[in-house]
């Protein structure tokens, strides 16, 4: 019991629930995680592209060459009911929902106010239990303003929220200015909580080739201090739950994130690399060090650092930058 | 009973009834009967069930000849079982059929009638295939239209069964396999009603049984054979009642009265023609149009062809018949007429009393397809009038060589008002072919209009156009026949315009639709002359839509098909428009919606945008615009190409007599270079400032439009302005010389494998490279001079050349230019290669597919000479046998020389000793050998033409033999693996010096994708919907196992260097190689400009070995095979999900394709783990 919480209103066991990652494409793998603790799994995303691209790529490439050539009028037998655009996804809901007995959040990822938003209702009749909703929205275009920015994601998710009845998480890129300020809005346009942060894909460059090359480099627990220094922020300043992602690999991650106030922790790097066992070793960890230090349960610690509750609240604004460089100068 | 009205074509119709009566389906793929195969399987796939409740087998086999043996094993085994055949397929079903027919089996083939390849393979419709089978012993019964094909399927299904007579059910190829029209389809009840359980049960009995057993397929002896032959006559005398009858009980259940000779026309008619096919139908029209003016003529159509019956025939006839014109579609040369004239003349002779017999002329028409009209039909009715009617004539033709043909008026015509005719002129994949058919299921199966489409594609497989022939009316359609005067015209490609002419078609007062880049005020002014007069003169109504721009904005992409389908129907009135609208809506949901619903959205968006971006064009009553010539074909062409090819480019081959045809197939090659065709509107652009001159460009380039060239400095005195050079790089060149990389802007497809290739970037913008594609109009005419300069530079001297490399190969000049292949084809460039390394002495024997038609499809060939007039000399003889071909080249080779060397030992005294020990020891393994041999030979010639002995002249006529040839055997995998392996094994065996390319797409390609030995595991093809469940046959093992083969394993865009090497090495090979050429295929579903990514995949993935088996290094004490790639470095899926092929059983099957992928995946490793072994090994040392 006293790792238990509640995520957008849905009772969990504990905080440590699977970040949308590739593990959930494998209905063993989910029946596993749920075995070593898992209280909810996120679904991979059902991207926009895939929508719209995949779809017309396939019917592209049915009927591409076809009707030419006297001989060859078509390449491909054409008779089957093809499971295009959501339909994998949707079927794998159903599944995902008849194998396990803990919470699927759905994920949609997508930057426009298309029919891909309708996704989200057929996402909710399949059986998912709440939705992330991942607005993967970097803007390259110099006459795009951050007011604009910010407005495509509350105009998504105010379409979202329309249609479906279940709960609905938004995922964030860290890139924002005045971050809390954009968290009430997101909170009044109806988001039940914020996921942070999203893990954009950094570009690279492969010199040999000359070509512009994107690796899948997996998380750091280094990169936990980015939610947590946000999460500790938000705390308290926002009803919705908290959710850090990236860089939770140990139980030590967990606790901090915790006492910044996190309503769940989610994880995906760490049970790639070491399988879904690591939420049991974790979880344990976690327990074993609740009770060395007597703390009866996580809802105790949870937003007992945050920016509200630490002496020093300035440890979170540029007081701490500040502090850092005079700190560093004084080692130097 | 009510039947469903269901819009379809003559194969389904067959395959309809075939499936449902049916327990066995034993095919293989040939044009036009493929999609009976196709549908049955598909069918089959999903579970379909024959009338009696179970899922008919559906099996490919590996030829026709194999499909016809297991046919006959199942039905000899008590099985209901058919098969779907044509041409040089059901001729070599023959065999069997003497069996089936000898033992008293009931069975129905199939048949879509197709031309027999003889002075040339036609894939079109006549009937001289069935005609080939008369003597098999099979009924034969005939369908002239769509709905007849479905009844008389049942028909025959019935009869065999009743009879235990085999029938051949035979329709035309393509004019009715492939017209979709509206018909009634058989019910289920139907199907069971005729056919008698009973018969099943019988027919099942028969079958070898151990239970029960007895023998079959007895030797018999002269004392017996004779009888027994004769035994079955009574089942033949019984027939035509039997067949009747089953007409009669099917006329009852359906209305639908059918007789074995059918009369039509005038109850007292004079004149009569008899023919069965379609042309029936076309007589048929006539006829009520000619009888409706006053003419007392008939027709007689034939059903039953076989047994033929003298009585039944007779009494269809009316007696005041006095001439009869029979018309076969075919052409027996040489007998005293065509089979059914034959017949007809016997069966008066037999059955009527001596001079009560009417006249009888035979006469041939249609044969290929020939187009067959009411205008035809009337020449022979009128030739009819004549007291001394031509006999033996032909129609449709003009024949000034032997003066068989009679004249008829070309534009009589005898469709009326009541009938809706619109043509629709397409590019080949923008979907006018498939939208159309869509619009006739529309108008067929949603209002109570007949409706019939047709359509006519282009002899080359990319840039191609497409005619859609639409006929909607209250009345039957009868006219299998082309539009020719039409009530709708739409153009759906601008370009069209400039070199056909389209507005010719249109009635006056018709509507002319327009898909064009300009808006509705400017369209008007960049219309040809030709265009804006004929649309005044006949006041023709012009709509204009810009459909590439509704498609862009509406995220269709480049397909204008929804576009164009509904400006048809919202212009044409042939439904009101909103009703039409609603209709063509509810088709996308029914065509697009198990695709994804995002598409059907696109889809409803673009049916609106239509319809606000379609207009009437209103325009000036001047003609303004500018002339289009009609000839391209420059001056100084030779006489053939202008007299005869530039008309069969134009489109205007059917207007050439036959004194302007060769006589025996043969043509001149070279000649694709005639045919620009300017279909893409890209072309690469060379950037010299940072080109590497790596030649790869050229190497990859299928259709041989990009080409290097070094030459001396000086000669650029006279270069056009943008003609670009550069110093060469290597030492193989002089100070005084620079290099061109030069593209024939006219002939490019845009496919940008080239671009994709050039491992260049320049170093200040990387997406710069030496090759950018760029907007070809501006290009054009400056780049056309550019080429017309390159070519007229001298090629370098092929010795000078190191042509092992990539870089050397392609500076040879290639002697396989600007195919009709596919955008991106991945064959080519291999066959290109060894034309620019062997071509100027090379035979090549090409085994019928793809390769066969990009490379012997008319009006035009790739197959090109050099300056010399030496070149490739190529032939095609079948699918089944080129190994076999190729060896006789090979055979005709080595006999010619060494005869030559016998006659010129003879001669020595006048050739001298030593010229001749010159010419009979020459080293000829090298360019600068063949060159000096090439010098003696001549040499040797000039001495033999003075000499005044016979042997001399003997020795002049295959002295040229005694230079090296190099015969090379090239087809696909359909061909290597499946239908020819039977050959290319025994060639492996012969240990002649022949060379074999299989160029490997995995896949039938020629004939729309259906699996072969070679395809993949996991992959989708036809007959093998739910992914190929087993690995590719490893054709390169089982070449090594002679171990005294060259074998190649090679994927140019893996290793491009590898594959040079092996082309040099197999051709070296004093005895059989076998190179086997990875080759992307638009059937692999694949973004063709990537492809050559796709071999390097295929090797990275293991799925594609690279290796070289010599065994020549065997005698040098190594292990003769080297492994040219490397393990393993990626999962097979990094490969196979970029392809469709693979990817497509994702979305079907998802859990079976994890199951295969991992299989694959395994397989691709353990196959080379096991080559690696293998190559690892100690080379064995045999002791003497």
């Amino acid at each position: 019991m006293k790792l238990s919480t509640k995520y957008m209103g849905m009772d969990l066991k504990n905080p440590l629930i699977v970040s949308a990652s590739p593990l959930s494409r494998n209905i063993d793998t989910v029946k596993k995680l749920e075995d070593a603790g898992a209280p909810a799994v996120v679904m991979y995303s059902l991207f926009e592209e895939e929508i719209y691209h995949e779809d017309g790529e396939l019917d592209h490439y049915l009927s591409h060459g076809s009707d030419s050539f006297a001989e060859s009028l078509s390449y491909f037998p054409d008779h089957h009911d093809f499971s295009a655009g959501p339909d994998e996804y949707l079927n794998q809901i159903r599944q995902l929902k008849e194998a396990v007995d803990i919470p699927i959040i759905a994920s949609l990822n997508g930057v426009s106010e298309g029919g891909w938003i309708e996704k989200a209702k057929m996402m909710e009749d399949a059986g998912a239990d709440a939705l992330e909703l991942n607005v993967y929205h970097l803007p390259t275009d110099i006459n795009e303003s951050g007011t604009h920015v910010k407005q495509v994601h509350l105009d998504i998710l105010s379409c979202v929220k329309e249609k479906v009845n279940i709960p609905v998480a938004v995922k964030l890129g860290h890139y924002f200015s005045a971050l809390p300020a954009f968290a009430r809005r997101m909170e009044e346009a109806g988001a039940d909580a914020l996921v942070m942060f999203n893990r954009f894909y950094q570009p690279d460059i492969d010199l040999k080739k000359l070509e512009v090359k994107s690796a899948l480099h997996l998380s750091t627990s280094d990169e936990v201090l980015l939610p947590l220094r946000w999460i500790a922020v938000l705390c308290g300043q926002v009803d919705m739950s908290l959710a850090a992602t990236s860089g939770v690999h140990t139980a030590e991650d967990v606790l901090k994130l915790t006492m910044a106030g996190a309503d769940v922790t989610m994880m995906a790097s760490a049970l790639l690399k070491f399988g879904p066992e690591h939420i049991t070793k974790i979880l344990k960890d976690i327990e074993t060090w609740m009770d060395e230090n007597e703390y009866e349960s996580l809802t105790q610690m949870r937003g007992s650092m945050s920016m509200k509750n630490v002496p020093d609240p300035g440890s979170f604004m540029r007081a701490n930058y500040i502090k850092m460089l005079q700190d560093y100068q004084v080692t130097v | 009973m009510s039947r469903k009205m269901v819009t379809i074509d003559g194969n389904e119709a067959a395959a309809y009834i075939a499936h449902k009566t049916n327990e066995v389906i034993a095919i293989y793929p040939i044009t036009p009967s493929s999609p009976m195969g196709e549908q049955s399987d598909t069918w089959s796939a999903l579970g379909q069930k024959n009338i009696w409740g179970t899922v008919p087998s559906v099996i490919e086999m590996q030829s026709e000849g194999g499909a016809a043996g297991a046919v006959h094993g199942a039905l000899q085994t008590g099985a209901l079982t058919t098969t779907f055949t044509a041409s040089q397929g059901l001729l070599l079903m023959i065999p069997n059929m003497y069996k089936i027919a000898g033992e008293l089996t009931a069975t129905v083939f199939h048949v879509s009638a197709r031309t027999i390849a003889t002075h040339a393979l036609s894939i079109f419709g006549d009937h001289s295939d069935v005609m080939a089978t008369r003597a098999t012993g099979w009924a034969m019964l005939a369908s002239n239209s769509v709905q007849e094909v479905m009844d008389f399927a049942l028909i025959s299904q019935a009869a065999t069964l009743q009879s235990r007579i085999p029938f051949l059910h035979f329709f035309d190829g393509f004019r009715t396999s492939h017209e979709v029209m509206k018909i009634e389809q058989l019910t289920m009840d139907d199907i069971k009603a005729m056919i008698d359980d009973e018969l099943v049960f019988a027919h099942r009995k028969r079958g070898l049984n151990p239970n029960n057993p007895v023998l079959r397929g007895t030797a018999q002896n002269p004392d017996t054979f004779f009888q027994s032959r004769e035994a079955c006559n009574p089942f033949y005398e019984v027939l035509p009642g039997i067949v009747q009858e089953t007409m009669d009980k099917f006329g009852k259940l359906t209305g639908r009265q059918y007789h074995l000779f059918d009369y039509e026309g005038h109850p007292e008619a004079e004149r009569v023609i008899i023919l069965m096919g379609s042309g029936a139908e076309t007589v048929d029209e006539t006829v009520k149009h000619m009888v409706s003016q006053g003419e007392k003529i008939g027709i007689l159509k034939v059903r039953l062809y076989r047994p033929f019956s003298i009585e039944h025939f007779l009494n269809a006839l009316p007696t005041s018949v006095k001439k009869i014109a029979v018309l076969d579609r075919t052409k027996e040369p040489g007998a005293i007429g065509e089979p059914l004239y034959q017949d007809i003349v016997t069966a008066f002779a037999e059955g009527t009393q001596e001079g009560s017999a009417p006249i009888v002329i035979g006469g041939r028409y249609g044969l290929s397809s020939k187009e067959f009209t009411p205008g035809m039909v009337k020449g022979v009715y009128d030739e009819l009038l004549k007291d001394m009617p031509k006999n033996h004539f032909t129609i449709g033709i003009v024949d000034d060589v032997s003066h068989t043909s009679l004249d008829y008026d070309p534009v009589y015509t005898t469709t009326g008002e009541n009938i809706f005719r619109g043509m629709f002129f397409g590019l080949g994949a923008d979907g006018t072919v498939g939208a159309n058919k869509n619009s006739i299921k529309i108008i067929g199966e949603e209002t109570d209009n007949f409706a019939q489409g047709y359509f006519v594609y282009d002899s080359k497989k990319s840039g191609s156009m497409t005619i859609s022939h639409l006929r909607f009316g209250n009345e039957n359609i009868q006219s299998t026949y082309l539009i020719r005067h039409s009530n709708f015209v739409a153009c759906h490609n601008f370009e069209f315009l400039k070199t056909v002419d389209i507005l010719k078609y249109v009635v006056p007062g018709g509507t002319f639709l327009l898909n064009s880049p300009y808006s509705d005020e400017e369209v008007w002014e960049h219309l040809p002359r030709n265009v804006q007069k004929q649309i005044l003169d006949k006041k023709v109504n012009i709509y204009n839509i810009n459909a590439l721009k509704v498609s862009l904005e509406t995220g269709m992409g480049k397909r204008i098909n929804t576009i164009m389908q509904t400006c048809f129907f919202a212009i044409s009135g042939i439904l009101p428009r909103d009703e039409a609208i609603a209709k063509i809506k509810y088709a996308i949901d029914k065509t697009y919606g198990k695709k994804g619903e995002e598409i059907v959205k696109k889809n409803y968006n673009a049916v609106d945008q239509t319809l606000a971006n379609l207009n009437k064009v209103e325009h000036p009553n001047t003609v303004t615009g500018t002339e289009v010539s009609a000839s391209l074909i420059p001056d100084h062409a030779p006489t053939f190409i202008k007299n005869v090819t530039s008309v069969m480019i134009a489109g205007l081959g059917d207007d050439l007599p036959v004194s302007a045809m060769p006589i025996d197939g043969t043509w001149p090659t070279d000649t694709t270079q005639w045919e620009k065709r300017n279909i893409s509107t890209e072309i690469p652009v060379w950037n010299a400032d940072i080109c590497i001159q790596c030649n790869k460009c050229a190497f990859v380039c299928p259709h041989g439009v990009i080409r290097p060239k070094v030459y001396e400095e000086e000669l650029l005195v006279n270069a056009p302005e943008t003609f670009k050079s550069m110093k060469p790089k290597g030492r193989e060149w002089e100070s005084s010389e620079v290099y061109s990389l030069q593209v024939a802007p006219e002939d490019c497809t845009g496919c940008e494998l080239c671009v994709e290739v050039c491992p260049v970037k320049d170093k200040t913008n990387v997406s710069r490279k030496a090759l950018n594609m760029e907007f070809q109009p501006p290009l054009r005419e400056a780049e056309k001079a550019n080429w017309e300069f390159f070519l007229n530079l001298p090629e370098a001297k092929r010795d000078r050349v190191k042509q092992n490399t990539v870089k050397g190969s392609q500076i040879l000049e290639p002697m396989f230019e600007f195919s009709g292949a596919c955008s991106g084809c991945g064959e080519t460039p291999y066959v290109k290669l060894a034309s620019q390394l062997f071509g100027d002495r090379m035979l090549v024997a090409n085994a019928t597919g793809c390769s066969s038609i990009y490379g012997g499809n008319l009006p035009t060939t790739p197959w090109t000479k050099n300056l010399d007039g030496r070149g490739p000399s190529w032939s095609n003889s079948l699918f089944e046998d080129n190994a076999e071909f190729g060896l006789g080249f090979r055979l005709t080779v080595d006999k010619h020389r060494e005869h030559a060397l016998e006659l010129a030992q003879g001669m020595q005294d006048e050739i001298g000793t030593e010229l001749f020990d010159a010419i009979r020891d020459a080293d000829q393994s090298d360019e600068p050998g063949i060159y000096e041999q090439r010098q003696r030979v001549d040499a040797m010639n000039a001495i033999l033409e003075k000499s005044k002995k016979r042997e001399a002249k003997q020795l002049l006529t295959i002295s040229d033999n005694l230079t090296k040839k190099s015969v090379w055997i090239m087809g696909g995998d359909g061909w290597a693996y499946d239908i020819g392996f039977g050959g290319l094994d025994h060639v492996f065996a012969s240990g002649k010096d022949v060379n074999i390319l299989v160029l490997d797409t995995e896949v039938y390609s020629n004939t729309g994708g259906q699996a072969s030995k070679a395809t993949p595991i996991g992959a989708v093809a036809k007959f093998a919907s739910s992914g190929k469940e087993t690995g590719k046959k490893d054709l390169g093992m089982i070449a090594m196992s002679y171990s005294n083969v060259y074998v190649a394993k090679v994927a140019m865009g893996a290793n491009d260097a590898q594959t040079v090497k092996a082309f040099m090495e197999a051709e070296a090979y004093p005895g059989v190689s076998i190179i086997i050429a990875y080759s992307q295929c638009i059937a692999h579903g694949i973004n063709m400009t990537k492809g050559m990514d796709q071999h390097k995949l295929a090797v990275d993935s293991g799925h594609w070995p690279l290796f070289r088996y010599n065994p020549l290094s065997q005698e040098q004490g190594k292990n003769p095979l080297s492994l040219d790639s490397k393990a393993p470095t990626i999962h097979i899926k990094d490969y196979i999900y970029r392809e469709n092929r693979f990817k497509m059983l994702t979305k079907t099957m998802p859990e079976r394709a994890q199951m295969l992928l991992e299989k694959a995946d395994r397989q691709a490793k353990e196959q080379y783990d096991y080559y690696q072994k293998l190559a690892k090994l100690e080379p064995v040392v045999t002791e003497n």
